[in-house]
């Protein structure tokens, strides 16, 4: 589910359909241009976005358990800044994208340069 | 030796300015050193190229211990893995060792046939293990019999684990009744195989206590399951072609399948010797780590002899690479090393030994403080001389370990009230001792943490213990200096250290023990996860680690009043089936009492058929698993399975195993079946602070194992029905405790309901009644609920009624899922599954 793709430049825009899609406090994963990506509505109603797969062995990221601050994977708990992407637990980062809705609470998910 | 690969002559052409420096000897002082060589800036001074015999980056030889007994996996201990010489331009040669050095024309020679110039050399050997002369350690060709096994290495913790769980292995000898003999015989006693230690010495411990510590030890060590016999010497392995016993000098021989060589140590100094340097029982350094009489040539670690000592711990040897790294790289030319006062700790959980110094008196004007408690395991020898301490033994009971240590280390001055010494008459000295610590004062020996840099952590933002002591490193060894960490980290924070979260919450994110959370959350009407952190949490933050603990508390107090937030739960509690290594999930539908009939056999056949499932497999817990299922066909799977969750994923309770019994086997006394399946309808699906995994067994020939369940029952003659609780057998192993003897299977299960109940309510979480049961302990236990001393009973019983009738199969989810995307995979792009199929 790529989306739409609107945008200038190498930054690319896609739609991934309607944010309720993503229960609050949970994560749900997309295929964007051939790359995994994780979604999370945080329970304040924020949103992050980071690669869907953990960098320490392939872990479901979307599946994991979040905060504010973090993601748990559930494989082996290591957990990981959703902003920065970097690990709080001394593992490899994860790639971060920027994620926002549009006018009709759409979920938009840049990719390419920043 | 046929390839010249980098020549003297080559240097002069190349471009690198620096100085050679090469380190033989990968282990914890080689890495060590080059780390403070670093850290000292001495990757512009040095092109560095390291030669270590073992191919692996460099590892935490003190944690082989916790990895044999299986409280570590071996790939948690590395300190330095292969990139990280990488990045820091260290020429590691991994698995390559050096047969020669030409101090003459600075070369070593290495065994891949490589000669590599040095301008600066370091020998960092450390030791082997050392196997006394004995008939038949090695077979005629000339290896070692197989089943023989030295305690040094990773390859040989491997080794030895290997060999533990073949299942027709079972009895193990260790000979060495010494610091690493008891670990390596508590680590194979951990994996049930049946341990007795040959120890030549009087008794156990024999460099580090004196007789009377020694013969408290032996109880305490007994107690685990491991035989001890003291002034015995082993004088042959015997076995043709592997091992199947010893022979004791004066004792009939004991059969085995294993023997494990843990008597002692011998530095490394062959090569040393072959190249013409100083050994003497080892290589012989000045106060500079310099080999005597050598210009270039440094040595450290276990493979040194300084002022006639050789150490055979790690403390000294992070004295020695600072003092080291100081020299070589110009740092601090007038540091010297003048010796170490070693201090040991015993790594077996459970049996506390810590031990430093003089074992008794040994002057007339000597002071000697003892105290011994044998039946606990408790004994205390204290040696003062001029004031200052220069001896403790200390066995079960190591709340004075720290503070001792420091006092030994350091020489500081004594109270005068000497009890004070062993026992917490809230010692005034420990808060001035911290403050009063040298900045270097190294406060983690393991790991070779000083003061400064825990203080350091504290002010880069560690401000808990935890934090400061992940950060550093400090505490992660044989775990002694904790409580030295945790004073110096509120020294450090000067008072604005809050508690450690770690130490008594229920969960981390929340700042309250269970009682106490507990007691607010009834006084608040907390419903919801979100609530109790809206309320109680630190700045109403959320905590990611601590919802799961309190989804599964609240459900437990609160039944159906409780508004259940998925995103609370683990992934597990989410889709009701647990995760695998790929993103897949496993079923396990439930089979009461492992009974099961041909309906249902022949419907898992179907499913399974039907939905190609990778991996068929009888689990342990006497019911079937469909491994490798994706997420996305998980309800579907259920709905062609129409049978209810086994509960195979979650926090609560499991299974009921069960044997045959009377019906069928000729020594049942009990039906052992019908009441593990009665067991089981009852409280299935039931959460709780952890696993509860239960069995019934018809007689005491205890075919269900229930000695090693959270509640393990057995049918003894008369038609009684005996009740054991807290047993386990996973990570760890524990026979469970006799709670009552009843008369018939209702009683049992209500015992069972109310002790189960007892648990939930006071448990921490992820405490398994392993711990639970001895923390309270059994007599308190019966006090409650078989006495029902506190008037208690009638209370617990409605409350576990409360849940069992607020049961419902979480796998019927699958006609409604509760939340958009519940069973979505998480893994949009990778085929699953990627597990073998079979
Ligand atoms: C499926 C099964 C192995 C099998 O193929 O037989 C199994 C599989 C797992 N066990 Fe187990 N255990 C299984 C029986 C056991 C048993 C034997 C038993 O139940 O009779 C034990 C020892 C008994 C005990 O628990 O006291 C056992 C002791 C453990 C432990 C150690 C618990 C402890 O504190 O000692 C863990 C780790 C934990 O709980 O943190 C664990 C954890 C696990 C996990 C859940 C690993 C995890 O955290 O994800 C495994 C899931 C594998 C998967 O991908 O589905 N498993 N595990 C068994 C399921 C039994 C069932 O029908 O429900
Ligand atoms: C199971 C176990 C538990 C222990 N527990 C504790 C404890 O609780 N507390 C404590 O203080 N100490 C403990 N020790 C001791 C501690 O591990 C040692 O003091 C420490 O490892 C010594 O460091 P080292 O660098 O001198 O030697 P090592 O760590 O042995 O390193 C030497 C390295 O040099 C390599 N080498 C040898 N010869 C050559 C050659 N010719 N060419 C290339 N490479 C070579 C070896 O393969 C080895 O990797 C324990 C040891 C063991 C085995
Ligand atoms: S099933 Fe249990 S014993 Fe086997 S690998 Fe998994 S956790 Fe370990
Ligand atoms: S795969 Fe994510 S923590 Fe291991």
């Amino acid at each position: 589910m790529s989306g739409m793709m609107s945008g200038m430049g190498s930054v690319r825009s896609h739609n991934l359909g309607p944010a309720d899609q993503i229960p609050p406090g949970e994560g749900r994963a997309f295929a964007v241009n051939g790359k995994q990506v994780a979604v999370f509505r945080l329970r304040d109603g924020s949103l992050r976005a980071v690669s869907a797969v953990c960098p320490h062995r392939g872990g479901p990221l979307a599946d994991g358990t979040i905060d504010q601050q973090v993601v748990i994977c559930p494989l082996h708990q290591h957990a990981f800044d959703l902003l920065s992407g970097c690990s709080t637990t001394g593992t490899e980062p994860l790639a971060t994208y920027r994620v926002s809705l549009d006018g009709e609470q759409n979920l938009v998910l840049e990719t390419g340069a920043v | 030796m046929t390839s010249v690969l980098d020549t003297p002559r080559a240097r002069k052409t190349g471009r690198d300015p620096r100085r050679r420096l090469v380190v033989i000897g990968n282990g914890m002082a080689g890495a060590r050193t080059v780390e403070e060589i670093l850290a000292r800036g001495g990757a512009d001074q040095f092109s560095i190229t390291m030669f270590g015999d073992e191919p692996y980056g460099n590892y935490n030889r003190i944690m082989l211990s916790h990895v044999l007994s299986g409280e570590e996996s071996d790939a948690d201990i590395f300190l330095n893995s292969l990139p990280w010489y990488r990045d820091n331009g260290i020429d590691l040669h991994a698995g390559v060792r050096v047969e020669r050095i030409d101090r003459f024309t600075k070369h070593v020679f290495s065994s891949d046939g490589r000669v590599t110039p040095y301008d600066t050399l370091i020998i960092a050997t450390g030791s082997r293990s050392h196997m006394p002369p004995m008939d038949g350690l090695h077979t005629p060709a000339g290896s070692v019999k197989p089943g023989v096994f030295g305690f040094r290495t990773i390859d040989d913790t491997r080794k030895m684990v290997a060999h533990a769980k073949e299942d027709h292995h079972r009895r193990a000898v260790v000979i060495g009744g010494g610091l690493l003999g008891l670990e390596a015989a508590y680590g194979l006693r951990s994996h049930g195989i049946e341990v007795e230690v040959i120890h030549s010495g009087g008794h156990l411990m024999s460099a580090q206590m004196g007789p009377d510590g020694g013969a408290v030890l032996r109880r305490s060590v007994e107690a685990l399951g491991i035989g001890v016999h003291t002034g015995s010497r082993t004088t042959a392995v015997l076995g043709t072609d592997r091992v199947t016993g010893v022979r004791l000098r004066d004792k009939p021989d004991i059969s085995c399948d294993m023997v494990v060589v843990a008597a002692g140590i011998r530095p490394n100094v062959d090569l040393a010797v072959l190249s013409g340097l100083p050994v003497e029982r080892a290589i012989v350094v000045d106060d500079q780590l310099r080999v005597q009489d050598e210009d270039d040539i440094y040595a450290v670690g276990e493979c040194v002899q300084h002022r006639g000592e050789v150490y055979g711990l790690v403390a000294p040897l992070w004295e020695q690479a600072v003092v080291l790294a100081n020299h070589v790289t110009g740092a601090d030319t007038s540091a010297a090393y003048l010796g170490s006062r070693t201090a040991t700790k015993l790594k077996v959980a459970g049996v506390e030994v810590a031990s430093m110094g003089l074992h008794g008196p040994e002057l007339d004007t000597d002071e000697h403080i003892v105290f011994s408690e044998p039946s606990r395991g408790v004994f205390k020898s204290i040696v003062v001389r001029d004031n200052k301490m220069v001896g403790a033994t200390l066995l079960g009971d190591s709340r004075k370990v720290a503070y001792l240590t420091q006092a030994f280390d350091r020489g500081l001055p004594l109270p005068e009230e000497r009890l004070s010494l062993m026992f917490d008459l809230g010692t005034p000295g420990d808060d001035v001792g911290v403050a009063e610590l040298d900045d270097d004062a190294q406060v983690c020996n393991c790991n070779g943490v000083s003061k400064k840099a825990l203080a350091g952590a504290v002010r880069g933002g560690c401000t808990t213990v935890a934090g400061a002591m992940d950060a550093t490193r400090a505490g992660k060894g044989c775990g002694s200096c904790k409580l030295l960490v945790q004073q110096v980290v509120e020294w450090a924070a000067g008072g604005a250290v809050e508690e450690d979260p770690a130490a008594s919450y229920y969960v981390p994110g929340i700042p309250l023990d269970k009682p106490a959370l507990m007691a607010e959350i009834r006084k608040r009407g907390l419903r919801s996860v979100s609530q109790v952190f809206q309320a109680l949490g630190p700045g109403s933050a959320e905590d990611a680690k601590s919802k799961m603990g309190l989804a599964s508390l609240l459900k437990m107090m609160l039944a159906d009043q409780y508004i259940d937030e998925r995103d609370a739960r683990f992934i597990n509690d989410r889709v009701h089936a647990n995760i695998q290594r790929d993103g897949t999930f496993s079923v396990v539908p439930q089979m009461k009492g492992g009974v099961t009939s041909v309906q249902q056999l022949r419907r898992i056949a179907d499913v399974a058929e039907k939905h190609k499932v990778p991996l068929i497999k009888l689990t342990g817990g006497q019911r079937i698993d469909l491994l490798g299922i994706r997420k996305e066909d998980l309800p579907q799977v259920w709905a062609d399975l129409d049978m209810p969750s086994g509960y195979a994923y979650g926090k609560s309770f499991r299974t009921v195993k069960t044997c045959v019994g009377q019906d069928f086997c000729r020594y049942g006394t009990g039906d052992s079946t019908k009441l593990g399946i009665d067991i089981e309808s009852r409280f299935q699906g039931l959460e709780s602070p952890a696993k509860l995994k239960l069995a019934v067994s018809g007689c005491p020939r205890n075919c269900a194992e229930s000695l090693v369940k959270d509640v393990g029952v057995v049918a003894v003659e008369g038609g009684r029905w005996e009740i054991y609780v807290g047993g386990a057998a996973g990570a760890h192993i524990r026979k469970g405790d006799l709670l009552a003897t009843v008369d018939s299977p209702e009683e049992v299960q209500v015992l069972t309901g109310r002790f189960m109940q007892y648990y939930r309510e006071r448990a921490n979480w992820l405490e398994r009644t392993y711990a639970f049961v001895p923390r309270v302990g059994i007599e308190h236990l019966r006090a409650v609920i078989v006495e029902d001393a506190e008037g208690r009973a009638a209370g617990l019983d409605a409350a576990m009624q409360a849940s069992v009738d607020g049961y419902v199969d979480p796998w019927r989810e699958r006609d409604d899922p509760l939340t958009p995307g519940q069973f979505r995979t998480s893994l949009p792009l990778t085929v699953l599954p990627q597990v073998p199929v079979r």
